[in-house]
């Protein structure tokens, strides 16, 4: 079956759109921030679309609000505004405060890594996974595809607490095209592999599926996992199927080794296990260009990754 | 003990309003909440005393003037106005109210200070009776508004209150949050300025000046008034002849207070904030007023 790509925001936004009409508890929320099915939102649900403006601080708080009145939050954002421009507000009045008192928050941020590709590093969103992963009381979610952030938005509308998305601008090709079940520890096997597993987490999901393609040829079996929940709590199954492996990889479309997925996985894996983290080397870069060169300038795209895997894989043999 | 202020008991989710006291029994309490706060700060010196004096009559006219409907049997209650204490570091001549209204046992107010106690030297939900997370300035007064909006999309008419220091209006969320007050026509909402004058470092009106304040928040569409903050049957007057405003304005009382008010040395000081009186100042000032 063949699923046409959309944003994964608009999936998101649909699902939400649909409960909308029975959830009479549902709002939504945004800083001046918009797509074609949040003007489906804005025009049925006029009372339930808040449009705070580019005041990030005040969409926080006043999220926080509505859900200490009993709504569940939705709010809408682009990713380093509403991860880091409030990042105190959402410390205080949704981490801090949902340990104390019951609250449903679920902010959408929009524009994960190179996402915004001419936008340049104003827009660009490297540090998210680690300043959101830092909060207690906050889970974290990356899908890779726009059946995964409908399967995210599934589990918002079914849960409580506060949750931070985040999502690629870009469209991605379907990898559920029968839709994705969000489990467990929220990760998906795509292929099993050998000795090395590589663990990566929203478009870097993509890359890491064509560097597998890609190393196949040179007997190498890399295993591929798609990890969509990043909460860093327990996450015992996933730590017992990487512990299988000889080797890890992670690979991430953020900044290494400050914090995101590579230090949340070095956490689960015992100690000795060989690891190698790829991320964006952690510092800004001006270049503009498209996605894949921007990737590829950077040590993540599918040819720099399958170089280091490779070499990765060799030295450990020798 | 209970004190003079019978809370009404009421059908579940339904809050009371406390009787109104009359004006003489009003600023005997005011007096009380006053000298309450410094037997707290006896017993714990750590807590900030000069910011927790100024909004003394607040609270009391809040409480016991008939201006807050609460129930202290069920904090959460759905029936309550909401009061958000922002500027939480000086606001803990609440304690001894709170535990007067029957919040929690009175001899809690004994351990304030002391490790496992939950009174500490600025508050949270832990304590009973408080809304939300204080004390990081500027976050109140918008987690305020978003529940005056939720109440009215909730069709309902409970208000919302929210104490915020003048120094803590230069944090630039409040003014985030008192432009979209006014956009939605949040009347449920009061925002109510301890306007001591003094931040830590010395008079507001040196750092950063609000220039006169009310006319300032006029400017931004609030119903804006300013009050004797010490006078507690002003304030409780003019809270009350706030109730529902005019056009749908969100409402404002900046009450002029004096930052360590009563206590000599420390009322009037520019660096009161981190002023410690010492213990026979305020031994002696407890003794006068027993």
């Amino acid at each position: 079956m063949t699923v046409k790509p959309i944003a994964m925001r608009d999936a998101f936004l649909d699902r939400i759109w649909r409960a909308m009409a029975d959830a009479p508890d549902v709002v939504f929320v945004t800083a001046d921030f918009g797509s074609p099915v949040l003007d489906r939102i804005r025009a049925d649900f006029p009372e339930r679309f808040i449009n705070v403006g580019i005041a990030e601080q005040n969409l926080i708080n006043v999220c926080s609000g509505l859900a200490l009145e009993g709504f569940r939050v939705f709010a809408y954002a682009i990713a380093p505004f509403i991860t880091m421009r409030c990042h105190e507000q959402i410390r205080v009045n949704l981490a801090l405060l949902s340990a104390l008192r019951p609250m449903n928050v679920t902010l959408i941020g929009v524009g994960a890594g190179f996402s915004y590709a001419l936008s340049g590093p104003t827009h660009q969103c490297f540090e998210d996974l680690t300043v959101m992963r830092a909060l207690p009381n906050v889970q974290v979610f990356s899908p890779a595809d726009h059946m995964t952030a409908t399967a995210v938005a599934e589990k918002r509308l079914q849960e409580g607490g506060i949750a931070y998305v985040r999502m690629d601008a870009q469209p991605m090709t379907v990898l559920y095209p029968d839709g994705c079940v969000l489990e467990g520890d929220g990760y998906q096997v795509h292929r099993v592999g050998g000795e090395t597993c590589l663990v990566a987490t929203g478009a870097m999901t993509h890359v890491a599926l064509e560097v597998a393609e890609s190393v196949a040829g040179d007997g190498l079996d890399l295993g591929v996992i798609d990890l969509v929940t990043l909460n860093g709590y327990r996450q015992d199954d996933l730590a017992r199927l990487l512990s299988g492996y000889a080797r890890v990889v992670t690979l991430e479309e953020g900044f290494a080794g400050r914090g995101g997925l590579d230090a949340l996985i070095r956490d689960l894996l015992p100690p000795g296990l060989p690891v190698l983290n790829i991320g964006v080397p952690p510092a800004y870069r001006f270049e503009i260009g498209n996605r894949r060169d921007l990737w590829e300038q950077a040590q993540i795209g599918p040819r720099a990754v399958a170089g280091r895997v490779r070499a990765f894989c060799q030295d450990a043999v020798a | 003990m209970m004190s003079d202020t019978a809370v009404r008991s009421v059908a579940h989710g339904e809050a009371a309003v406390a009787p109104p006291m009359d004006d003489a029994a009003l600023r005997a309490k005011a007096r009380w909440a006053w000298r309450e706060t410094l037997i707290l700060y006896r017993r714990a010196p750590e807590i900030r005393l000069a910011s927790s004096l100024s909004p003394v009559e607040i609270f009391v006219a809040l409480y016991y003037g008939g201006c807050l409907r609460y129930d202290p049997g069920m904090p959460f209650a759905e029936g309550r106005d909401r009061l958000i204490v922002s500027k939480g570091h000086g606001s803990l001549s609440l304690y001894p109210i709170l535990a007067d209204l029957g919040y929690f046992p009175q001899e809690v107010l004994e351990t304030v200070g002391q490790p496992g106690s939950f009174l500490g030297g600025i508050p949270d939900p832990v304590v009973p009776g408080y809304e939300t997370i204080n004390g990081s300035l500027g976050h109140g007064l918008g987690v305020a508004v978003g529940m005056a909006l939720g109440l009215k999309r909730k069709g309902s008419d409970r208000r919302v209150f929210a104490v915020v220091g003048d120094a803590e209006l230069h944090e630039g969320s409040n003014w985030e949050a008192i432009m979209f007050a006014s956009q939605h026509g949040l009347d449920n909402l009061c925002l109510i300025v301890d306007d001591n004058g003094v931040a830590m470092l010395g008079p507001t009106e040196q750092i950063v000046s609000h220039g006169v304040l009310d006319a300032r928040l006029g400017a931004f569409g609030w119903d804006a008034r300013t009050v004797d903050g010490h006078d507690v049957v002003a304030v409780r007057d003019c809270l009350q002849s706030m109730k529902g405003s005019d056009g749908g304005r969100p409402l404002a009382l900046v009450a002029r207070t004096k930052k360590g008010r009563g206590v000599p040395g420390l009322e009037g000081a520019p660096l009161a904030h981190v002023l410690n009186p010492s213990a026979d100042v305020i031994d002696t000032l407890i003794g006068q007023e027993a």
